[in-house]
């Protein structure tokens, strides 16, 4: 591909690992005659296969912040680059291949279709990849198996429990085998078993050669981490390594 | 994506508003349904008179006072003109000399009803005072007797030849022939029996019968009553000759001076057809014209049901692309459902059409047509306003912002 002959170079100066790059990022919402500052000014070089846990109060921004990394946003004013690239340069189109490809997003409120069976919904990202149907149903079906709901292929969310649902929203971001993985709390409606197994996929993702970013309130799901970014009203309070488990 | 996914998305999206979807489909139904529906029982008369479902026998032409009976009936334009008089036709006759081949006057009194022993006819005889030229000028044949003759109009003789379905209804056994029926309570000897000759225009020449004029004019009177002269010419070269003496003949009949125009109609079975040609066309443009109408006012609904659409999926609009969806994919998806919307009210309005077209047909004894190139032009302009109606809202949908839409409530 072209593109990526074209980016060669640029890769080579910023540092070839480098995937995620942002500068003074920030975020308004004009609602009338107030501002919400969701964001005010984030740094943040990721590089890849790190494995990276956001934390902070509610409100905070952290999901801001997540729908930016995952090129669902833009930001208000500052810069970032997506594997090299000027994200605010890309097409609608761009986007959305690179949202397809690139990046399993895991949603704080799940966003599954709720017309849709488990497996239908996991396989949406293959539909639009273009993997034919066959193939698309086998690896529909061993994601869901991969966060154990093997049993639960045909149900629609409404016939889900809360948990489950969270992890067929799992199991739609591994299915197309993204590069980057952005979980925004993806354990939070899970109690502490089905946590730790959720946890230990993503070790084991993470230590298959995927970039992992798990926002998350749990110190204990913090720890799974190598890197924790604090966010404080719309900055970054802290960024340093953790002392890994 | 692969275009049978985005067809089994759209298929499943209409069938989760099984309702909404149907009154959407039934609006376009009924453009089509009007405008197919006219074509096909148009089309079915048409396919019966151009393959000889013939009123006249050929070389034959017909005055009178009014034009056919399926145009315009009960136009005073007509209807004040004078009648054409038994006294009219006889210097008529005199007039064209040996000219024509034969002259055959016919006057009508329909809706008699026929008795012969326990068993009658419906009330809708068409009974037919004439002479002997009568089995020619109406394109009858002599299944079983004779037809009229000279004498029997000379001596005003008591005598009938019956039409097919007259025959069945009152002699099952057979054997007419001979036997006397009685007609407003009159006696009429049947001479013979006309072969079938089927109907058309709604009328049924099998349901005739002949009496000779003389007679009639006894029976029924003679007050407020138009003679119908057919005239047939010797061969088809001298038609044109024969016809524009049998003009000038009555004009004269009529006492019209060289200023006045014709107060009488000439027509034959070529301008039948003709005069049916252009009746259709009227009607066509009609029905035309009303399935534009209905149309574009379906293709309104279609939009209006995909905005709707639009605005009630933005969350799953904003999930797909989230997912990765790309616009034409997007696009491709809302323009489908329209698509789907309209075809389906095309192909069910096609079938209705069709038909309710070839049940009238079928009442009007004409053949059963398919009318492939309408029916095929149906489709197409349903296409057209299905992607044309649906385009606005489909690029709506593929335009949102992806995180604007997943935040909708
Ligand atoms: N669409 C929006 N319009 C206006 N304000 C918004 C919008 N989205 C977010 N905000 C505001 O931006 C701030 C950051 O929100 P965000 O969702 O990023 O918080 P968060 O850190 O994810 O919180 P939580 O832990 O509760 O999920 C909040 O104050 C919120 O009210
Ligand atoms: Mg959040």
């Amino acid at each position: 591909m072209p593109n990526e002959i074209a980016m060669e170079p640029r890769l080579a100066r910023s540092g070839a690992d480098v995937v995620i790059r942002i500068e003074g990022i920030t975020k308004r919402y004009v609602m009338g005659a107030t501002t919400v500052h969701a964001l005010k000014g984030i740094d943040l070089l990721i590089r890849r296969n790190e494995y990276l846990a956001v934390m902070g109060p509610s409100g905070s921004g952290k999901s801001t912040l997540m729908n930016m990394l995952g090129c669902l946003d833009t930001p208000t004013s500052g810069r970032y680059e997506f594997n090299g690239q000027d994200v605010a340069n890309m097409e609608d189109d761009e986007l959305a291949a690179i949202r397809n490809r690139e990046i399993g997003f895991v949603f704080q409120t799940f966003n599954l279709l709720p017309r849709s069976t488990s497996l239908q919904n996991v396989e949406l990202p293959l539909v639009y990849a273009g993997v034919p149907a066959s193939e698309r149903r086998h690896r529909a079906a061993e994601a869901l198996f991969r966060v154990g709901l093997m049993d639960r292929l045909h149900h629609k969310p409404n016939e889900l429990s809360g948990g489950q649902r969270q992890r067929v929203a799992i199991a739609r971001a591994l299915v197309n085998r993204p590069s980057i993985i952005l979980a925004d709390e993806p354990t939070g409606n899970l109690d502490s078993q089905t946590g730790r197994e959720i946890m230990t996929l993503f070790e084991n993702l993470h230590e298959g050669g995927n970039t992992i970013i798990v926002v998350t309130h749990e110190e204990a799901i913090a720890r799974h981490a190598r890197r924790v970014v604090r966010l404080r009203d719309g900055k970054i309070e802290s960024d340093h390594a953790t002392a890994h488990l | 994506m692969l275009l049978v996914e985005t067809i089994v998305m759209a298929w499943r999206s209409l069938g989760a508003n099984k309702l909404r979807s149907a009154l959407t489909v039934a609006g376009i139904m009924i453009g089509i349904f009007s405008v197919i529906s006219v074509m096909t029982t148009i089309a079915a008369l048409q396919a019966s008179i151009e393959t000889g479902l013939t009123y006249l026998g050929s070389n034959i032409f017909q005055l009178s006072k009014y034009p056919l009976n399926f145009s315009v009936v009960g136009d005073s334009r007509f209807k004040n003109r004078r009648n054409i008089s038994y006294a009219d036709y006889l210097r008529f006759s005199r007039l064209m000399g040996t000219e024509a081949g034969l002259i055959c006057p016919k006057v009508w009194d329909n809706g008699q009803q026929a008795v012969f022993g326990g068993r009658k006819t419906n009330p809708n005889l068409e009974l037919c005072g004439t002479n002997e030229g009568f089995t020619t000028a109406n394109d009858f044949q002599i299944e079983d007797g004779r037809s009229l003759s000279k004498e029997d109009v000379e001596f005003s003789r008591a005598v009938c030849v019956v039409g097919q379905q007259v025959f069945q209804r009152l002699f099952p056994q057979g054997g007419a022939v001979g036997q006397t029926i009685r007609i407003n309570e009159r006696k009429y000897e049947v001479a013979g029996v006309f072969a079938s000759k089927g109907g058309a225009f709604g009328s049924n020449d099998d349901n005739t019968v002949a009496i000779p004029i003389t007679r009639f004019f006894q029976d029924f009177g003679s007050k407020n009553r138009t003679i119908y002269l057919a005239v047939e010419a010797r061969n088809q070269l001298v038609y044109e000759r024969t016809k524009g003496l049998a003009i000038g003949a009555l004009r004269r009949v009529r006492g019209l001076r060289p200023e006045d125009p014709n107060d009488f109609e000439i027509y034959s079975n070529d301008s039948l057809a003709a005069a049916f040609r252009s009746i259709a066309g009227i009607i066509r443009i009609g029905a035309f014209v009303i399935s534009t109408v209905a149309l574009i006012a379906a293709g309104v609904g279609i939009m209006n049901i995909m905005l709707v659409s639009v605005t009630e999926r933005t969350r799953e609009i904003g999930i797909r692309k989230a997912l990765g969806a790309r616009q034409r994919e997007i696009r491709r998806q809302f323009l489908l459902e329209a698509l789907f919307l309209s075809l389906f009210g095309a192909f069910s309005g096609i079938v209705l059409g069709v038909a309710a077209g070839n049940v009238l047909a079928a009442w009007l004894q004409a053949q059963m047509v398919f009318p492939w190139g309408w029916s095929l032009a149906g489709i197409l302009v349903c296409s057209a306003i299905g992607i044309g109606f649906g385009f606005y809202p489909a690029q709506k949908a593929a335009s949102l912002d992806p995180i604007e839409a997943l935040r909708y409530e």
